[in-house]
Protein backbone atom coordinates (compact mmCIF):
# COMPACT_ATOMS: atom_id res chain seq x y z
CA UNK A 1 0.00 0.00 0.00
CA UNK A 2 2.63 2.72 1.10
CA UNK A 3 4.90 1.07 -2.15
CA UNK A 4 1.97 1.93 -3.95
CA UNK A 5 1.49 5.39 -3.09
CA UNK A 6 4.82 6.06 -3.03
CA UNK A 7 4.74 5.43 -6.69
CA UNK A 8 2.19 7.54 -7.02
CA UNK A 9 3.70 10.37 -5.84
CA UNK A 10 6.74 9.66 -7.87
CA UNK A 11 4.63 9.19 -10.90
CA UNK A 12 2.96 12.49 -10.37
CA UNK A 13 6.57 14.55 -9.71
CA UNK A 14 7.88 13.00 -12.82
CA UNK A 15 5.53 14.37 -15.09
CA UNK A 16 5.99 17.24 -13.35
CA UNK A 17 9.33 17.39 -13.71
CA UNK A 18 8.86 16.50 -17.19
CA UNK A 19 7.42 19.75 -18.39
CA UNK A 20 10.37 21.79 -16.26
CA UNK A 21 12.46 19.62 -18.18
CA UNK A 22 11.04 20.63 -21.58
CA UNK A 23 12.51 23.84 -20.97
CA UNK A 24 9.35 26.27 -19.85
CA UNK A 25 11.13 28.67 -17.44
CA UNK A 26 8.55 31.27 -15.89
CA UNK A 27 6.80 34.17 -18.17
CA UNK A 28 8.98 36.85 -18.28
CA UNK A 29 7.34 40.59 -18.36
CA UNK A 30 7.62 41.93 -22.09
CA UNK A 31 9.83 44.66 -22.64
CA UNK A 32 8.57 47.26 -24.66
CA UNK A 33 11.11 48.69 -27.33
CA UNK A 34 11.01 51.70 -29.79
CA UNK A 35 11.44 51.33 -33.62
CA UNK A 36 13.11 54.16 -35.22
CA UNK A 37 13.68 54.53 -38.97
CA UNK A 38 12.49 50.60 -38.98
CA UNK A 39 15.37 50.05 -36.37
CA UNK A 40 15.43 48.98 -32.84
CA UNK A 41 18.73 50.80 -31.58
CA UNK A 42 18.22 49.75 -27.74
CA UNK A 43 19.04 46.18 -26.75
CA UNK A 44 15.82 44.42 -25.51
CA UNK A 45 15.77 44.84 -21.82
CA UNK A 46 19.32 46.19 -21.95
CA UNK A 47 20.42 42.86 -22.43
CA UNK A 48 23.85 42.35 -23.93
CA UNK A 49 24.01 39.08 -26.31
CA UNK A 50 26.72 36.44 -25.98
CA UNK A 51 27.63 35.65 -30.04
CA UNK A 52 28.54 31.72 -29.21
CA UNK A 53 25.11 30.98 -27.22
CA UNK A 54 23.36 32.91 -30.15
CA UNK A 55 24.81 30.62 -32.59
CA UNK A 56 23.55 27.29 -30.70
CA UNK A 57 20.00 29.17 -30.38
CA UNK A 58 19.94 30.31 -34.52
CA UNK A 59 21.08 26.30 -35.21
CA UNK A 60 19.04 24.88 -32.54
CA UNK A 61 15.42 23.25 -34.31
CA UNK A 62 13.76 23.84 -31.42
CA UNK A 63 15.00 27.57 -30.29
CA UNK A 64 15.68 29.78 -33.24
CA UNK A 65 15.71 27.59 -35.97
CA UNK A 66 17.15 30.08 -38.58
CA UNK A 67 18.81 27.61 -40.72
CA UNK A 68 14.92 26.32 -41.42
CA UNK A 69 14.34 28.88 -43.76
CA UNK A 70 17.55 31.03 -44.14
CA UNK A 71 20.43 29.53 -46.02
CA UNK A 72 23.29 30.11 -43.17
CA UNK A 73 27.73 29.24 -44.48
CA UNK A 74 27.85 26.48 -42.14
CA UNK A 75 28.96 22.65 -42.70
CA UNK A 76 28.32 21.43 -39.42
CA UNK A 77 24.25 22.14 -39.69
CA UNK A 78 22.28 19.73 -41.66
CA UNK A 79 19.57 22.08 -42.83
CA UNK A 80 18.68 23.97 -45.73
CA UNK A 81 15.99 26.57 -46.10
CA UNK A 82 15.12 28.76 -49.12
CA UNK A 83 12.37 30.68 -47.81
CA UNK A 84 14.08 33.76 -46.83
CA UNK A 85 17.65 35.51 -47.92
CA UNK A 86 20.67 33.81 -47.08
CA UNK A 87 22.17 35.42 -43.44
CA UNK A 88 25.97 35.17 -45.12
CA UNK A 89 27.56 38.41 -44.31
CA UNK A 90 24.79 39.89 -42.88
CA UNK A 91 26.47 41.69 -40.02
CA UNK A 92 27.89 43.24 -42.30
CA UNK A 93 25.35 44.34 -44.94
CA UNK A 94 22.78 45.69 -42.22
CA UNK A 95 23.63 47.93 -39.05
CA UNK A 96 22.53 46.05 -35.55
CA UNK A 97 19.14 47.41 -35.14
CA UNK A 98 17.83 46.98 -38.42
CA UNK A 99 18.65 43.10 -37.69
CA UNK A 100 17.19 43.10 -34.18
CA UNK A 101 14.03 44.72 -35.87
CA UNK A 102 13.40 41.90 -38.06
CA UNK A 103 14.07 39.37 -35.74
CA UNK A 104 11.64 41.02 -32.74
CA UNK A 105 8.91 41.43 -35.23
CA UNK A 106 9.68 41.47 -39.27
CA UNK A 107 5.19 41.70 -39.36
CA UNK A 108 5.93 45.41 -38.28
CA UNK A 109 8.42 45.93 -41.49
CA UNK A 110 6.26 43.80 -43.81
CA UNK A 111 2.56 42.78 -42.70
CA UNK A 112 2.57 39.82 -45.31
CA UNK A 113 6.38 39.07 -44.31
CA UNK A 114 6.39 34.79 -43.08
CA UNK A 115 8.76 35.18 -40.86
CA UNK A 116 8.21 34.49 -37.04
CA UNK A 117 8.44 37.52 -34.64
CA UNK A 118 10.71 35.73 -31.87
CA UNK A 119 10.04 38.81 -29.77
CA UNK A 120 6.64 39.79 -30.45
CA UNK A 121 4.12 41.18 -28.70
CA UNK A 122 2.38 38.19 -27.19
CA UNK A 123 -0.74 39.74 -26.85
CA UNK A 124 -0.79 40.01 -30.85
CA UNK A 125 -0.34 36.18 -30.91
CA UNK A 126 -3.58 34.44 -32.62
CA UNK A 127 -4.12 31.40 -31.00
CA UNK A 128 -1.29 30.52 -29.37
CA UNK A 129 -1.04 27.37 -27.75
CA UNK A 130 -2.29 27.00 -24.50
CA UNK A 131 0.70 26.21 -22.39
CA UNK A 132 2.99 29.03 -24.48
CA UNK A 133 0.05 31.61 -23.77
CA UNK A 134 1.55 35.20 -22.55
CA UNK A 135 5.22 34.16 -23.89
CA UNK A 136 7.46 35.35 -27.07
CA UNK A 137 8.98 32.75 -28.86
CA UNK A 138 12.19 33.63 -27.71
CA UNK A 139 13.11 35.32 -24.48
CA UNK A 140 14.74 38.76 -24.62
CA UNK A 141 18.11 37.19 -23.62
CA UNK A 142 17.99 34.56 -26.23
CA UNK A 143 17.27 37.49 -29.27
CA UNK A 144 20.24 39.71 -28.13
CA UNK A 145 22.47 36.57 -28.21
CA UNK A 146 21.21 35.68 -31.68
CA UNK A 147 21.54 39.41 -32.97
CA UNK A 148 25.27 39.33 -30.98
CA UNK A 149 25.99 36.11 -33.37
CA UNK A 150 24.70 37.40 -36.60
CA UNK A 151 26.97 40.65 -36.06
CA UNK A 152 29.58 38.21 -36.24
CA UNK A 153 28.97 36.95 -39.39
CA UNK A 154 30.64 39.59 -41.68
CA UNK B 1 18.08 58.73 -62.74
CA UNK B 2 15.72 56.09 -64.14
CA UNK B 3 12.14 57.94 -64.87
CA UNK B 4 9.38 56.45 -63.30
CA UNK B 5 8.04 53.96 -66.31
CA UNK B 6 11.43 52.40 -66.14
CA UNK B 7 11.49 52.06 -62.18
CA UNK B 8 8.02 50.58 -61.88
CA UNK B 9 8.45 48.26 -64.89
CA UNK B 10 11.51 47.13 -63.16
CA UNK B 11 9.79 46.67 -60.18
CA UNK B 12 7.13 44.87 -61.67
CA UNK B 13 9.07 42.59 -63.11
CA UNK B 14 11.18 42.08 -59.72
CA UNK B 15 8.29 41.35 -58.34
CA UNK B 16 6.83 38.94 -61.05
CA UNK B 17 10.69 37.14 -60.97
CA UNK B 18 10.50 36.77 -56.89
CA UNK B 19 6.56 35.66 -57.17
CA UNK B 20 7.16 31.55 -56.17
CA UNK B 21 3.52 30.92 -56.68
CA UNK B 22 3.53 27.53 -58.45
CA UNK B 23 -0.03 27.87 -60.52
CA UNK B 24 -0.31 23.89 -61.89
CA UNK B 25 -2.25 21.70 -58.71
CA UNK B 26 0.44 18.96 -57.34
CA UNK B 27 0.36 16.04 -55.35
CA UNK B 28 2.36 16.04 -52.22
CA UNK B 29 3.70 13.44 -54.35
CA UNK B 30 5.75 15.95 -56.29
CA UNK B 31 7.19 17.64 -53.66
CA UNK B 32 8.77 14.30 -51.50
CA UNK B 33 12.17 12.82 -52.25
CA UNK B 34 12.62 10.34 -54.57
CA UNK B 35 13.17 7.54 -52.17
CA UNK B 36 9.63 8.30 -50.28
CA UNK B 37 8.12 8.27 -53.49
CA UNK B 38 10.10 5.18 -54.24
CA UNK B 39 8.46 3.61 -51.05
CA UNK B 40 5.42 4.63 -51.73
CA UNK B 41 4.92 2.96 -54.87
CA UNK B 42 6.87 -0.25 -53.89
CA UNK B 43 3.51 -2.40 -52.00
CA UNK B 44 6.44 -4.24 -50.04
CA UNK B 45 8.20 -1.35 -48.76
CA UNK B 46 5.12 1.30 -48.04
CA UNK B 47 4.34 1.16 -44.21
CA UNK B 48 1.04 2.59 -45.30
CA UNK B 49 -0.63 -0.67 -46.43
CA UNK B 50 0.22 -2.40 -43.18
CA UNK B 51 -2.36 0.42 -41.59
CA UNK B 52 -4.58 -0.78 -44.76
CA UNK B 53 -4.34 -4.36 -43.99
CA UNK B 54 -5.26 -3.65 -40.40
CA UNK B 55 -8.03 -1.44 -41.78
CA UNK B 56 -9.29 -4.83 -44.04
CA UNK B 57 -9.24 -7.17 -40.77
CA UNK B 58 -11.32 -4.50 -38.70
CA UNK B 59 -13.68 -4.47 -41.92
CA UNK B 60 -14.19 -8.56 -41.39
CA UNK B 61 -14.55 -8.77 -37.58
CA UNK B 62 -17.76 -8.26 -35.88
CA UNK B 63 -18.02 -4.91 -33.76
CA UNK B 64 -19.45 -6.81 -30.75
CA UNK B 65 -18.48 -10.84 -30.46
CA UNK B 66 -21.25 -12.60 -32.76
CA UNK B 67 -22.60 -9.45 -34.57
CA UNK B 68 -22.38 -7.40 -37.68
CA UNK B 69 -19.58 -6.71 -39.61
CA UNK B 70 -18.55 -4.05 -42.44
CA UNK B 71 -18.07 -6.76 -45.24
CA UNK B 72 -21.65 -8.48 -44.33
CA UNK B 73 -23.06 -5.52 -46.30
CA UNK B 74 -20.11 -3.78 -47.88
CA UNK B 75 -18.49 -6.86 -49.50
CA UNK B 76 -15.18 -8.79 -47.84
CA UNK B 77 -12.85 -6.34 -49.82
CA UNK B 78 -15.38 -3.55 -49.62
CA UNK B 79 -16.45 -4.02 -53.03
CA UNK B 80 -19.86 -3.24 -52.88
CA UNK B 81 -18.43 0.23 -51.67
CA UNK B 82 -19.01 3.08 -54.34
CA UNK B 83 -15.64 4.24 -55.23
CA UNK B 84 -16.96 7.43 -56.66
CA UNK B 85 -18.62 8.23 -53.21
CA UNK B 86 -15.61 7.13 -51.48
CA UNK B 87 -13.66 10.04 -53.78
CA UNK B 88 -16.61 12.80 -52.94
CA UNK B 89 -15.44 12.94 -48.90
CA UNK B 90 -15.99 15.03 -46.72
CA UNK B 91 -19.60 15.58 -47.66
CA UNK B 92 -21.80 18.27 -46.88
CA UNK B 93 -25.13 16.59 -45.99
CA UNK B 94 -27.68 19.15 -46.21
CA UNK B 95 -30.65 17.27 -44.02
CA UNK B 96 -28.02 17.13 -41.16
CA UNK B 97 -26.42 20.31 -42.01
CA UNK B 98 -23.05 18.98 -41.22
CA UNK B 99 -20.02 17.96 -42.71
CA UNK B 100 -19.32 14.28 -42.39
CA UNK B 101 -15.99 13.17 -42.74
CA UNK B 102 -14.78 9.48 -43.97
CA UNK B 103 -14.34 8.53 -40.16
CA UNK B 104 -17.52 10.29 -39.07
CA UNK B 105 -19.57 8.41 -41.62
CA UNK B 106 -17.83 4.86 -40.74
CA UNK B 107 -18.80 6.01 -37.26
CA UNK B 108 -22.40 6.55 -38.33
CA UNK B 109 -22.64 2.82 -39.41
CA UNK B 110 -20.97 1.26 -35.67
CA UNK B 111 -23.34 3.27 -34.25
CA UNK B 112 -26.17 1.54 -36.57
CA UNK B 113 -25.30 -1.84 -36.15
CA UNK B 114 -23.58 -1.93 -32.72
CA UNK B 115 -23.60 1.39 -30.96
CA UNK B 116 -20.06 1.25 -30.65
CA UNK B 117 -18.09 4.34 -32.02
CA UNK B 118 -14.76 5.27 -32.14
CA UNK B 119 -13.32 8.52 -31.52
CA UNK B 120 -11.92 10.73 -33.92
CA UNK B 121 -8.14 9.37 -34.82
CA UNK B 122 -8.53 6.41 -32.98
CA UNK B 123 -5.91 4.03 -34.78
CA UNK B 124 -8.44 1.56 -35.59
CA UNK B 125 -10.53 4.36 -37.09
CA UNK B 126 -7.35 5.91 -39.19
CA UNK B 127 -6.88 2.09 -40.47
CA UNK B 128 -10.57 1.76 -41.38
CA UNK B 129 -10.45 4.97 -43.37
CA UNK B 130 -6.95 4.24 -45.04
CA UNK B 131 -8.98 0.73 -46.04
CA UNK B 132 -11.93 2.53 -47.48
CA UNK B 133 -9.83 5.53 -49.01
CA UNK B 134 -7.61 3.17 -50.81
CA UNK B 135 -10.80 1.81 -52.42
CA UNK B 136 -10.85 4.82 -54.70
CA UNK B 137 -7.11 4.75 -55.47
CA UNK B 138 -6.48 6.42 -58.39
CA UNK B 139 -10.12 7.62 -58.48
CA UNK B 140 -9.66 12.09 -58.51
CA UNK B 141 -11.39 13.63 -56.05
CA UNK B 142 -14.54 14.59 -56.13
CA UNK B 143 -15.82 17.02 -53.66
CA UNK B 144 -19.33 18.19 -54.21
CA UNK B 145 -19.25 22.07 -54.01
CA UNK B 146 -22.65 23.01 -55.54
CA UNK B 147 -24.90 25.29 -53.84
CA UNK B 148 -25.37 28.25 -52.05
CA UNK B 149 -24.71 26.12 -48.65
CA UNK B 150 -21.46 24.34 -49.82
CA UNK B 151 -20.08 27.74 -50.97
CA UNK B 152 -20.25 29.27 -48.05
CA UNK B 153 -18.94 26.60 -45.86
CA UNK B 154 -15.85 26.61 -48.58
CA UNK B 155 -15.68 30.46 -48.05
CA UNK B 156 -15.55 30.11 -44.75
CA UNK B 157 -12.86 27.51 -44.71
CA UNK B 158 -10.45 29.59 -47.26
CA UNK B 159 -10.67 32.42 -44.32
CA UNK B 160 -9.66 29.62 -41.94
CA UNK B 161 -7.00 28.37 -44.28
CA UNK B 162 -5.18 32.15 -44.57
CA UNK B 163 -5.70 33.12 -40.70
CA UNK B 164 -2.38 33.13 -39.11
CA UNK B 165 -2.17 30.97 -36.08
CA UNK B 166 0.53 30.33 -33.03
CA UNK B 167 3.42 32.08 -31.93
CA UNK B 168 5.35 31.05 -35.84
CA UNK B 169 2.38 32.75 -36.69
CA UNK B 170 1.77 31.72 -39.71
CA UNK B 171 -1.36 30.59 -42.14
CA UNK B 172 -2.18 27.59 -44.13
CA UNK B 173 -1.51 29.71 -47.05
CA UNK B 174 1.33 31.53 -46.69
CA UNK B 175 3.46 27.94 -46.55
CA UNK B 176 0.78 25.88 -48.99
CA UNK B 177 0.20 28.20 -51.44
CA UNK B 178 2.89 31.40 -51.51
CA UNK B 179 5.90 29.43 -50.81
CA UNK B 180 4.67 25.64 -52.10
CA UNK B 181 7.79 24.12 -53.57
CA UNK B 182 10.62 26.27 -51.69
CA UNK B 183 12.31 24.28 -48.93
CA UNK B 184 12.31 24.18 -45.28
CA UNK B 185 15.12 22.10 -43.52
CA UNK B 186 15.61 20.24 -46.37
CA UNK B 187 12.02 19.11 -46.88
CA UNK B 188 10.05 20.59 -50.03
CA UNK B 189 7.15 22.22 -48.80
CA UNK B 190 4.00 21.03 -50.54
CA UNK B 191 1.08 22.58 -51.70
CA UNK B 192 -1.36 20.78 -48.43
CA UNK B 193 -2.94 18.76 -51.27
CA UNK B 194 -5.43 15.67 -49.46
CA UNK B 195 -5.25 13.02 -52.00
CA UNK B 196 -2.84 10.74 -50.30
CA UNK B 197 -4.78 10.65 -46.91
CA UNK B 198 -4.26 8.75 -44.43
CA UNK B 199 -0.48 9.17 -45.14
CA UNK B 200 2.14 7.70 -43.60
CA UNK B 201 4.76 10.28 -42.28
CA UNK B 202 8.25 9.45 -42.31
CA UNK B 203 8.08 12.19 -39.48
CA UNK B 204 6.13 10.60 -36.80
CA UNK B 205 6.32 6.85 -38.12
CA UNK B 206 2.71 7.02 -37.68
CA UNK B 207 -0.40 7.39 -39.62
CA UNK B 208 -2.09 10.13 -40.26
CA UNK B 209 -5.96 11.18 -41.26
CA UNK B 210 -5.68 14.73 -42.53
CA UNK B 211 -7.65 15.89 -39.51
CA UNK B 212 -4.51 14.97 -37.37
CA UNK B 213 -2.43 16.20 -39.70
CA UNK B 214 -3.88 19.69 -39.45
CA UNK B 215 -3.76 19.25 -35.32
CA UNK B 216 0.29 18.05 -36.47
CA UNK B 217 0.60 21.72 -38.78
CA UNK B 218 -0.66 23.84 -35.47
CA UNK B 219 1.25 21.90 -33.14
CA UNK B 220 3.88 23.02 -35.23
CA UNK B 221 3.01 26.33 -35.47
CA UNK B 222 3.07 26.18 -31.73
CA UNK B 223 -0.78 27.12 -32.02
CA UNK B 224 -3.54 25.80 -29.86
CA UNK B 225 -5.03 23.32 -32.34
CA UNK B 226 -8.83 23.12 -33.17
CA UNK B 227 -10.56 20.15 -31.62
CA UNK B 228 -10.66 17.30 -33.48
CA UNK B 229 -14.47 17.11 -33.71
CA UNK B 230 -14.62 21.08 -33.86
CA UNK B 231 -16.66 22.99 -36.47
CA UNK B 232 -13.32 24.52 -37.63
CA UNK B 233 -11.63 21.57 -38.38
CA UNK B 234 -14.84 20.31 -40.50
CA UNK B 235 -14.19 23.61 -42.19
CA UNK B 236 -10.87 23.25 -42.98
CA UNK B 237 -11.22 19.31 -44.19
CA UNK B 238 -13.92 20.60 -46.32
CA UNK B 239 -12.17 23.06 -47.88
CA UNK B 240 -8.81 21.69 -48.24
CA UNK B 241 -10.60 18.27 -49.58
CA UNK B 242 -12.38 20.72 -52.31
CA UNK B 243 -9.18 22.14 -53.15
CA UNK B 244 -8.05 18.86 -54.04
CA UNK B 245 -10.60 18.15 -56.76
CA UNK B 246 -9.12 16.63 -59.55
CA UNK B 247 -6.48 14.97 -58.00
CA UNK B 248 -6.16 11.25 -58.23
CA UNK B 249 -6.64 9.19 -54.62
CA UNK B 250 -3.10 8.07 -53.56
CA UNK B 251 -3.70 6.44 -50.19
CA UNK B 252 -1.70 5.32 -48.65
CA UNK B 253 0.45 8.29 -49.75
CA UNK B 254 4.27 8.26 -47.65
CA UNK B 255 5.12 11.80 -46.99
CA UNK B 256 7.43 13.58 -44.60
Amino acid sequence: MLVALLGLITAGTTSAADLSASGLPPIEPYCQWQQTDFMINEPLCGLKGDATRGRAIATDGSRGNCVACHDMPFTDVEGYGTIGPSLAGIGARYPEGYIRLRVVDAKSVNPLSIMPGYYRDPSKIHRPAKMLEGRTFLAAQQVEDVIAFLMTMK
Amino acid sequence: MMDNKALFAAVLLGVLLASPVIAEKLSGYAFVKDETRAMQDDDFANPGLLAMEKGAALFNTPFRPGGKTCAECHGEDGEKLDVQRIAGYPIYDPDSREIVSLQSRVNTCRSRIADDILPTNHPDLIALETFVRHRAQGVPVNVNTAGAERQALLTHGEELYKTRYGLIDMSCHVCHTVYAGQHVRGQKISQGQTNGFPTYRLGTGEMASLNLRITQCMDLMRAEPFPPDSEEMKLLEYYLSARSNGLPIETPAVRY
